[in-house]
């Protein structure tokens, strides 16, 4: 036993020290030369998750469970493995948004939703209480073990009037302690570089006090943890602690805290202000990942040696096993290792306190108190740097307070291990929000509401108020059977959910609740521009750098932008920032009165800093002339935006009608232009016709008026050609106005039964004269029986003369043979001219039918007729509903056929 | 001596006329009926004029005038085209391409005998 002024001398020098330490590392850091800039620090900071927990409570964990406190560690460790993944996202993020708290990232990710922050807000400081008071509750219990401890007999009753109780002084000693070192400065974001060196030097102290006690103890009390392992084994009760029996709640409770320590490394307030918003470097993550582990195994391995020798050294269960670290160095009269133990327990206490009041009371200050103290427009104006600060004090003193209420209200019906895990339960409540949140865009401002009121409340009735009733503050019968006697909701066993330990069983519950309500509520929500804007911010954090989120329309006075500084910061704070900033960018306030938007992004920055995201913004819109443009406007740009698209959409489309119909008049006008030509050339062509026959008349008349004394043969002959070329004349003549009378459809047309065999052999009779002249052989292939076919006759006989006329003209010039055909199937009555010509190149025979052309390269260049022959049969077989075309093979003739519908052959009058 | 005078057209009977109108005149004919066959009679011939159609099957007016220009022999050979084709585009390429007379069908006889005259003195 010690006396009590020794120790609180030891006490007092101890924090002393850690005064001095956080000092130094303050002006290091205001000098530019961080002691804390590096992975060791780094990673002895991170062991503040090592608090009186794993200094008094795995002992005491392992004499009721043997290595039941491993999962504590074990979780911690596979997380490590994936901090690079998962870590090193979260801290860039952080650093892009100048993220000050846990509240402010998950309320940044949704929306920058103030209602967000102040949930997370809630839930942290709820959830924290039971951890807070299980420090209280280790400290006073060692401060007490310290200095009244006699012996095994001896057991501690402190709990009576409330002046008399140590722990409250401990709470307010602690209180003092913490205001005194977290809120020097007020930019929460401007790292705490002395208290995180103040925390690595209390994890060197943790580590060195409990691995003197574990030496001590392993090897001076008793030679060797073989030996201890060696006696232990020899009793029945303990050797049990050495097998996996021994752990309550078998597997499935393994599983639980493995998973509940994983979610706390990361999201317990305090280690995610340690990792993420504490970090200086994000490489430093890389070395914690191995180092951190190693911290966590050189502090475990003594544990369940010491507290074998506890329950050697104490039989019977007469001394708290929470306090074998203390009380065997105590037992053995080494009062000097117990008072170091003691300060190793007190550092291990003090870190976690100090971190996590810091952490929450930037919360409460940030998310909870700001938001609605930002509402009260007399407030705005004032300077609120004393405000805040004050705000932060009184949150400080006000969670120690609570976490002192909730240790006499509960504290001493449970053990410290039982306690925290409350705590990582409540703290793994933020884990859905975030780890779902920084991959999956999807996840939408509603679902985190949801998840998180879902969890938290899940939590709070199967772990938060059990232990009220438990404690006795409120009616067991909502345990056993359950809440107005209905067995399916009680709190350990909802909906008759049986087969786990209350604690998994919660956890269980929570996380189905949790992540179920921010996936399903996702999937149905439909995200505004601001939520998918932070989301894509935060998911693709790095894919691209800083993104502006926000769009200023106005201005704003530099002055403005300087007086609300002033206000958060305080003045000299204000001044410095505005300093440094016009020494970047090179800023002379007396010629530019208005702020660019550069200035004023990095004003909200620093309030961001002080007073969280979400307040800052309403600050900075309420200083910026024509306004920050609100969600509103950005929504009314966006649909803007989009109506713009679709205008340009339309325009496109019109475009695109237009082309094709510029593209029609293309081809349209091509087409005019060919038929344009086609005429000229018809025009051309029927002149010379015309001119070629008159020249000859003309010449010839004009020789004989000259010559009268020409000889009668000779005479007789020119007179025979004059009279020829008159006829060719008339004929193409003729042959010009049938086409226009066509064309004109004011062509009489007399339609009659007509016997095609007839017309064939009258178009023969007509055209003999020109086969016999040229010495051409036709082949008649003409059936008896008589093929009928409604139709105007002549034009039929046209259309069989012409079609003969063109096949005399173009068959083989030495032998030429034109073969007449006509037969009759399937309803149509065909005839085919065939000729032994040249035949007709293949792109050439759907063109000859058309109007004004005429074959050329065939037997010679000049082209033989008027080109109206085949337009004017073309017209003619299709006025009467037929079809007509050409067959050929080049070198091989052709053969022109058209056919007609059959009319009934057997009414024929013959 | 007699000079010859080279009828060149497709249409026979426009031939017979200008034949029996140049032997009136005291010519010698000589008759080609499309342009191949008027280069050939040129290969081994030098008339005194030709009397060249436009539009002709095998090589028309304006390739023959072209290719009668570009021979030395032919110089100073007198070209009379004469076309039913009585544009005045027409009649700007066949002198380009080095006609010396351009008569339009149907023509005056007496106005042919006369330019015929005329290009030959």
């Amino acid at each position: 036993m010690l006396q009590e002024w020794v120790i609180l001398l030891t006490s007092f020098c101890y924090l002393g020290i850690l005064f001095a330490i956080a000092y130094y590392g303050d002006k290091r850091a205001d000098a530019g030369r961080s002691i804390i800039s590096n992975p060791y620090i780094y990673t002895l900071s991170i062991a503040v998750y090592c608090t009186t927990w794993t200094f008094y409570g795995s002992v005491g964990r392992a004499a009721t469970t043997g290595v039941g406190f491993l999962p504590i560690y074990l979780g911690p460790t596979l997380m490590a493995a994936l901090w690079w993944f998962v870590l090193r996202k979260i801290i860039r993020i952080a650093k892009v948004h100048r993220i000050t708290s846990i509240a402010d990232f998950i309320s940044s990710r949704y929306a920058k939703d103030p209602l967000i922050g102040g949930i997370v807000t809630i839930i942290a400081v709820v959830g924290i209480l039971p951890y807070i008071s299980i420090q209280l509750k280790a400290v006073s219990t060692s401060f007490n073990v310290l200095h009244t401890f006699q012996g095994p007999t001896v057991v501690q009753h402190i709990a009576g009037s409330i002046w008399r109780d140590t722990a409250l002084y401990v709470t307010l000693a602690l209180s003092v302690f913490s205001i005194l070192f977290g809120t020097r400065h007020i930019d929460a974001s401007e790292r705490h570089e002395g208290m995180v060196a103040a925390i690595a030097f209390e994890s060197v102290v943790k580590l060195v006090a409990f691995l003197v006690a574990g030496i001590f103890i392993s090897f001076y009390l008793f030679s060797g943890p073989a030996e201890i392992l060696h006696d232990a084994a020899k009793t029945p009760e303990l050797s049990k602690l050495m097998k996996l029996e021994a752990l309550n709640g078998g597997y499935t409770s393994w599983f639980t805290l493995t998973f509940l320590s994983m979610m706390a490394i990361l999201f317990l307030p305090r280690q995610f202000h340690i990792l993420v918003v504490e970090n200086v470097n994000e490489d430093h993550v890389k070395k914690a990942v191995w180092l951190f582990p190693l911290y966590l195994f050189m502090i475990n391995i003594f544990v369940l040696p010491i507290s074998l020798a506890g329950l050697l050294t104490f039989p019977g269960g007469l001394v708290d096993p929470d306090t074998f670290v203390l009380t065997v160095p105590l037992h053995a009269h080494q009062n000097l290792v117990a008072l170091l133990v003691y300060l190793g327990g007190l550092s291990a206490a003090t870190g976690m306190v100090i971190v996590a009041t810091i952490a929450l009371s930037t919360m409460v200050c940030n998310d909870l108190v700001m938001p609605v103290l930002l509402r009260v427009r007399s407030i705005q104006k004032r300077d609120l740097s004393s405000v805040l600060l004050t705000i932060r004090r009184g949150s400080i003193l006000g969670i120690l307070l609570l976490g002192y209420a909730f240790f006499r209200l509960i504290g001493e019906s449970y053990a410290l291990v039982t306690l925290g895990l409350v705590s990582f339960a409540a703290a793994a409540q933020f884990a859905p929000a975030i780890l779902i949140g920084i991959f999956w865009k999807g996840a939408s401002r509603r679902g985190a509401i949801a998840a998180l009121i879902a969890g938290f409340a899940v939590w709070s009735y199967t772990l938060l108020i059990p232990s009220f009733a438990r404690s006795g503050w409120i009616a067991t019968s909502i345990l056993e059977p359950g809440p107005f006697g209905l067995a399916f909701l009680g709190p350990y066993h909802l909906f008759g959910l049986d087969m786990f330990d209350p604690l998994t069983h919660s956890v269980f519950w929570s996380m189905l609740a949790n992540v179920g309500f921010l996936i399903g509520v996702s999937l149905f929500d439909r995200q505004n521009a601001m939520e998918r804007l932070q989301a894509v911010q935060f998911v693709d954090v790095f894919h691209h750098g800083r993104l502006d989120s926000r769009l200023y329309s106005g201005t704003a006075t530099i002055s403005e932008l300087k007086n609300l500084l002033e206000r958060f910061m305080g003045a000299n704070h204000a001044r410095k920032a505005f300093f440094e900033y016009s020494q970047q960018h090179d800023l002379d306030a007396r010629t530019t009165p208005y702020a660019d938007s550069d200035l004023v992004k990095f004003v909200e920055r620093k309030l961001a800093g002080t007073i969280g995201a979400a307040s800052a913004r309403v600050m900075i819109s309420s200083v910026v002339k024509g306004e920050e443009i609100s969600l509103d406007g950005v929504m009314k740009i966006l649909d803007e935006t989009s109506q713009v698209i679709g205008y340009s959409r339309r325009l496109e489309e019109k475009s695109r009608q237009l082309e094709s119909a510029t593209a029609e008049l293309r081809a349209a006008n091509k087409r005019l232009t060919e038929l344009d030509r086609l005429k000229d050339d018809f025009v051309s062509t029927v002149t010379h016709e015309l001119r070629t026959p008159l020249t000859s008349i003309r010449a010839f008349s004009e020789i004989l008026r000259d010559n009268p004394a020409l000889e009668p043969e000779e005479h007789q002959k020119f007179l025979d050609i004059i009279v020829k070329e008159s006829e060719r004349l008339t004929r193409l003549i003729n042959q010009v106005l049938d086409l226009a009378k066509i064309e004109s459809e004011s062509a009489k047309w007399t339609t009659e039964r007509v016997h095609l065999n007839e017309v064939i052999d009258e178009a023969l009779s007509s055209i003999s004269q020109l086969f016999n002249e040229n010495a051409i052989e036709l082949k008649r292939n003409v059936p008896v029986k008589p093929i009928f076919v409604m139709a105007d006759r002549d034009r039929l006989i046209q259309v069989v003369i012409n079609l003969l006329s063109n096949a005399a003209k173009f068959c083989d010039p030495e032998k030429g043979q034109v073969t007449v055909l006509l037969n009759a199937h399937s309803g149509k009555a065909r005839v085919a001219v065939a000729d032994n010509g040249p035949g007709i190149q293949p792109d050439e025979q759907e063109r000859i039918f058309g109007k004004f052309h005429q074959l050329k390269g065939l037997r010679d260049e000049k082209p033989k007729g008027s080109g109206l022959g085949l337009t004017i049969c073309h017209r003619i077989i299709n006025y009467h509903g037929g079809n007509i075309w050409v067959e050929s093979t080049p070198e091989s003739g052709a053969n022109f056929i058209f056919e007609l519908s059959l009319v009934e052959s057997n009414e024929s009058p013959g | 001596m007699t000079r010859t005078i080279l009828i060149v057209d497709d249409e026979p009977n426009i031939v017979i006329s200008i034949e029996f109108l140049m032997k009136r005149a005291g010519y010698e004919v000589a008759i080609a009926y499309d342009g191949q066959q008027a280069l050939d009679y040129l290969a081994d011939h030098i008339p005194a004029l030709m009397i060249l159609d436009v539009m002709m099957p095998n090589k028309n007016g304006f390739e023959v005038c072209e290719e009668v220009r570009g021979d030395q022999r032919f110089v100073d050979l007198p070209i009379l085209m004469l076309t039913a084709k009585g544009r005045e585009a027409e009649m700007d390429k066949g002198l380009s391409l080095g006609a010396n007379a351009y008569m339009t069908k149907p023509f005056s006889t007496y106005e042919l005998v006369e330019r015929v005259t005329s290009l030959l003195s």
